[in-house]
């Protein structure tokens, strides 16, 4: 399939998606299958529930150089498993509030809900989390070294030292 | 009777009845203290109490389950000990805690910053509010503020929050300085400079595991995620971006776990400001769960439980 025509630039991004099995991953299957025509940046990782999905697999990704990383599971409450999404949302909650303290910018990470009939809202939020992504750019990595000489100093950030420079 | 004559009679008391009781004695010199585990009555002797006391000894209670263990805590080791037990990891009845008010610890790093070198202290004192060391024989008076932990500053419970024998009087808990915290500095950065800073940092990091060790939370020992093959998260390449993987994952690990004990942070030989980490992972599970680590023995893990509506999540769809 061509790049789709929303996106300006030609070249594709990585961005890793997480999908239940039972909701989303059907969902995008009923995409393909009515040929909804979607970017294809998007390497999809099947997954049992949303509930087996660590918050360490998304910080992976995203530390292996993913450039952004799309969870998406059942609706709260129709659950497969009963209430795997419901643990799930309070750790990807979780985890996209802290993502900010590490500089990785948590707009590269969304979770959603996508049931198995709604193949059109899965292509929609495939188009809109790849545009986003392009708008934001490759991720900067871990591995390109930073200069030494960078602004190290801790104590200008503890409470007391007012002019402290970090 | 001071505090600490008070609190080596409680000890003395109930050791016989017990394997051992953790505390802290003078190490090399008279700034730095080293863990004393007690077993008979002249153990307790070489016990002290104060400003040189850093370590949390709650650290070691997990490995100990299953014997009768005494522990030494300050307010903010208290709190660890409290999250154990709510996590059922400790023993109540095979438990005795001392508590006493906490007046503050020292920072050696900080302390280091000021003075250039810790080789050898011929003494150290504190004053009220000021830190009264020889070093080199030449005293140096230094305002306690600048010496002490961070945590030290914003100390809300000074005063060990579960004990079986308190000692002493309870301590006033300090009015924060104002001003802005780390973290608030700190998150005036923009991403990309935050970014930059941790990929500094995380090139310094030496992987020691220090900060996983000294942490009383850390309790899978053995099994850490960190070393282990399957799953295998995190290579052995000493690399910032591995580095920082463990460092998330520890963060991970942690929310809405963590007491802010600072530990991790003090124990990091290479000064890494860790704390931060720690601190927005725990100001975004108190805003989300409306619930602190450490505080209630009965408390579920806000990660391990759920509501079917979560009034502080906005729904995704």
């Amino acid at each position: 399939m061509p790049p789709s025509n929303d996106l300006k630039d030609g070249g594709e991004l990585r961005i890793i998606g997480f999908l239940c099995n039972w909701c989303s991953y059907s969902g995008a299957d009923a995409a393909g299958v009515a040929r909804l025509e979607q970017p294809t940046d998007l390497r999809i990782i099947r997954t049992p529930c949303t509930g087996r999905i660590d918050p360490l697999f998304i910080l992976r990704a995203l530390i292996n150089g993913a450039d952004g990383v799309l969870v998406s599971g059942c609706h709260p409450g129709d659950c497969h498993y009963v209430e795997g999404n419901f643990h799930a949302r309070r750790r990807l909650e979780t985890l996209k509030r802290i993502l900010p303290i590490s500089g990785i910018d948590p707009e590269r990470f969304k979770y959603t809900w996508v049931s198995a009939s709604e193949s059109g809202r899965w292509q929609e939020t495939v188009r809109e989390f790849t545009a986003k992504i392009h708008a934001l750019g490759p991720a900067p990595r871990m591995t390109d070294v930073v200069s030494r000489s960078k602004d190290l100093s801790l104590e200008g950030l503890l409470l007391q030292d007012e002019n402290g420079g970090a | 009777m001071n505090v600490l004559e008070t609190m080596k009679k409680c000890i003395r008391e109930a050791l016989p009845d017990l394997d051992m009781v953790m505390g802290w004695e003078q190490g090399f010199d008279t700034l730095h203290a080293t863990p004393l585990f007690m077993e008979t009555a002249e153990d307790v002797d070489r016990l002290i109490l104060g400003p040189t006391c850093v370590q949390s000894l709650a650290v070691h209670l997990p490995s100990l389950k299953g014997k009768k263990i005494g522990v030494v805590v300050k307010g903010c080791d208290s709190r660890a000990v409290v999250q154990l037990l709510s996590e059922n990891l400790l023993n109540r009845e095979n438990l005795v805690i001392f508590g006493f008010g906490c007046d503050g610890v020292v920072s050696l790093s900080r302390l280091k910053k000021k003075l250039g070198a810790l080789d050898f202290i011929e003494s150290a004192e504190k004053k009220d509010d000021r830190l009264c060391i020889e070093i080199n024989g030449e005293q140096q008076d230094l305002p306690f503020d600048d010496i002490c932990a961070p945590k030290c500053l914003t100390c809300s419970r000074p005063n060990a929050i579960i004990s079986d024998h308190f000692a002493g009087p309870q301590r006033t808990p300090r009015i924060p300085a104002k001003g802005k915290t780390a973290l608030e500095k700190f998150e005036e950065k923009s991403l990309p400079e935050r970014f930059d800073f941790w990929k500094a940092q995380m090139q310094r990091c030496v992987r020691c595991y220090a900060c996983r060790d000294s942490c009383p939370m850390c309790v899978c020992r053995d099994h850490c995620v960190a070393v282990s093959r399957n799953p295998h998260f995190v290579s052995q390449e000493a690399t910032a971006s591995e580095n920082f993987m463990f460092q998330l994952i520890h963060v991970m690990h942690l929310a809405g776990r963590c007491v802010s004990c600072g530990e991790c942070e003090r124990a990091c030989p290479m000064d890494i400001p860790l704390g931060l980490l720690r601190a927005k992972s725990t100001e975004v599970t108190s805003a989300l769960f409306n619930q602190e680590a450490g505080l209630d023995q009965e408390a579920v893990l806000p990660l391990l439980s759920f509501n079917i509506e979560e009034e502080t999540i906005e729904e995704h769809d």
